[in-house]
């Protein structure tokens, strides 16, 4: 069973009955030429090499593994490890995917590659990603996102990138997807859609899966470095996915090893006001895969909340329901709330300010440590830094810049 | 499989006459309205109707047919309210009929409900732009129980054997997107679209309507000399919701470019 796990998805970009390609046929040909690409790639010695290159000097991995000491004696319960990939360029896991999917762009003779962006991170790694190679770039990125991040808009365009603002629907990351779909469904002869999680039409589940596989290959090496053993929980953050895919992946056959996803509870499920796609939503198709999703009796998709923009997305990666069905992986969920706590205290006893993001992983790990004996290791995922998040929470604490 | 659209393309295809296929959106500015404009299309010499499901993401979808869908769901209109005011149009039209909807909505349904629901109320055919025959397998075996047409869509880029599998998979007509791009983007007359149908059509003899983009007369003859059927959507809808009182005769333009 475990082993069967780690295989998938099966030649159709199924993870069991999640994943599949619901796109428009004009789509369909590009999808299976970049399943082609990518299964040369991953044989192709020179590709890897230079990915492992740029891995090492242009987005400084490995990323620490770091034994945050001061909140383990604070919360006075399992040992508590964070992986930094708040350290890594541009602030956040978003990079490895983006360099990886801009190689392989290069590769197919792309000229042009085009991203989705929410908080503005995908958007920035995937700038920072084509400027580094050389190919024209446009970000699509809803019109609410762009007020409240306006910060990443400007970084994107000196990155070079243009940006272009989506005012339909709810004017938000879903919105950018479906514009960003149109745009490649235009231009898909020249350009390369560069998805930003692992999400979508196969092969991104999978692609971006192994992009980011690399934070739990370093995490596992250096755990065992440090205690010698392999930690009792992996607690990470699951807005469509792929920091958590990218930590949980290497993991999934080590039967002792268990795994939490944090979803964002928002205001609460019961207000409706979340992005807790398990605890409030049901199996649907959107934007190109099968999944569980937050949708009306009539299949239209809902609104979400969430404080962090990151993981304010109405479906999640189809590997995730999966996960959750074989309880190979438990789900749950952090409100705004609980994520700001999170957020203030890791600050404070640390010196490192999380991401709002990485900081429902925090949550997580808040209430779980006590729970356990001080001998117990809990690893976290801090997929992403929070200066970006630093004047939207002074905003909520009512204080003025 | 006989059903309604099959007849209408064996009728054209023995009086050499080509199909026009006009497009509204249900619910537009209201179902009430939609039944009006879906009687003029007849009036007005239309073969076959094609009827827009509003989806919160129509992501193949233009400006234009996406302002309509955002219109018809802020006057609630859902998949089944569409397929019931179907039920309350054959009062008034034995035109055939084909919905377009996104998938979602039909999966939410629930497939064999709505297979049923929408034969029973006299539905023709379904057009679902995101799901390609790929991911088709259930809803073609249901859909051919209950005769009903499923209408798949080629595009420019489709390479050999996807255009075997998707002739295959369709019955009624085969939808010929004639652009790589959303509906209502313009046409572009460098006669690549000849060489891509007549490509096609080495491979089947269904009946192929083209669509997204022919916005005008002039584009809608150029597009029925080399297929089936023309397909007019965008610009239809844009007519409706701007200038009502053209529509009649632009529909009538249309018609009489399409021979």
């Amino acid at each position: 069973m475990e082993v069967t796990i780690k295989k998938l998805p099966d030649r159709k970009g199924y993870f069991g009955i999640y994943g599949g390609r619901f796109v428009p046929e004009t789509l369909m040909p590009a999808l299976r030429e970049l399943e082609d690409a990518f299964h040369q790639i991953k044989k192709d010695r020179d590709f890897l090499r230079e990915l492992g290159h740029l891995q090492k000097t242009y987005i400084g991995r490995p990323t620490p593994l770091y034994f945050a000491r001061r909140i383990t004696e604070y919360l006075k319960g399992a040992k508590i490890y964070l992986k930094r990939e708040d350290l890594a360029h541009t602030g956040a896991h978003k990079i490895n995917n983006a360099v990886g999917q801009v190689l392989l762009a290069k590769k197919m003779g792309k000229k042009r590659v085009i991203a989705e962006t929410g908080a503005g991170q995908h958007g920035v790694a995937t700038a920072t990603g084509a400027s580094l190679v050389g190919l024209e770039c446009e970000i699509y990125m809803g019109t609410e996102d762009m007020k409240r991040q306006s910060l990443n808009v400007f970084r994107m365009r000196l990155l070079g990138a243009k940006v272009t603002g989506v005012s339909t629907g709810s004017k938000t990351l879903k919105d950018a997807i479906n514009d960003a779909l149109r745009d490649w469904t235009t231009n898909v002869r020249t350009t390369h859609y560069v998805l930003g999680t692992v999400f979508g039409p196969h092969p991104f589940p999978v692609m971006v899966r192994d992009f980011q596989s690399v934070i739990g290959k370093e995490a596992k090496r250096q755990i065992l470095n440090a205690e010698g053993r392999l930690p009792d929980y992996l607690i990470a953050c699951v807005g469509g996915g792929s920091n958590s895919m990218g930590l949980f992946y290497e993991f999934l056959n080590d039967d002792n090893v268990k795994m939490t996803g944090v979803e964002a509870g928002g205001k609460g499920i019961g207000t409706g006001e979340h992005a807790a796609r398990f605890a409030g939503g049901s199996v649907g198709v959107f934007q190109g895969c099968k999944s569980y999703l937050l949708q009306d009796d009539d299949g239209n998709v809902l609104g979400t909340h969430s404080v962090s923009a990151g993981l304010d997305y109405a479906s999640i990666g189809p590997e995730h329901p999966f996960l959750k069905d074989t309880e190979r992986v438990q789900y749950t969920y952090a409100t705004d709330d609980e994520a700001l706590h999170a957020f203030e205290l890791l600050s404070k006893t640390e010196g490192i300010i999380p991401a709002l993001e990485s900081a429902h992983a925090v949550a997580e790990a808040i209430k779980l440590a006590p729970m356990l004996s001080k001998d117990a290791i809990v690893l976290v995922n801090l997929s992403g830094r929070g200066d970006k998040d630093v004047q939207q929470v002074a905003r909520i604490k009512g204080i003025e810049l | 499989m006989r059903t309604r659209i099959s007849e209408t393309f064996k009728r054209l295809q023995k009086e050499g006459k080509k199909a026009f296929i006009p497009y509204i959106m249900s619910g537009d500015p209201s179902l009430e309205k939609t039944k009006d404009i879906v009687l003029l299309f007849e009036e007005c010499g239309a073969d076959i109707v094609e009827l827009g499901v509003p989806f919160s993401d129509p992501l193949a979808d233009g400006p234009v047919i996406q302002r309509a869908s955002e219109r018809a769901l802020k006057n609630k209109v859902t998949l089944r309210k569409v397929v019931s005011h179907v039920k309350e149009l054959r009062f008034f039209t034995q035109i055939p009929l084909a919905l377009m909807t996104y998938f979602n909505p039909v999966f939410k349904y629930g497939m064999e409900s709505f297979i049923k629901d929408a034969r029973v109320a006299g539905v023709d055919g379904v057009i679902i732009p995101d799901l390609p025959p790929d991911e088709a397998g259930d809803f073609i075996l249901l859909a051919r129980k209950a005769a009903l047409d499923t209408i798949f869509l080629l595009a420019p880029t489709s390479t050999e054997d996807r255009i075997k599998k998707v002739a295959k998979a369709s019955t009624g007509f085969i939808y010929y997107v004639s652009i790589t791009g959303i509906t209502g983007a313009g046409l572009l007359f460098d006669g690549s679209m000849d060489t891509l149908i007549s490509n096609i059509k080495r491979y089947t003899d269904k009946p192929l309507a083209v669509g997204f983009g022919v916005s005008n007369p002039e584009n809608a003859s150029a597009v029925a000399k080399v297929s089936d059927g023309v397909i007019v959507g965008s610009a239809i809808v844009r007519k409706a919701h701007e200038n009502p009182d053209e529509l009649k005769s632009y529909l009538l333009n249309l018609r009489k470019a399409i021979i």
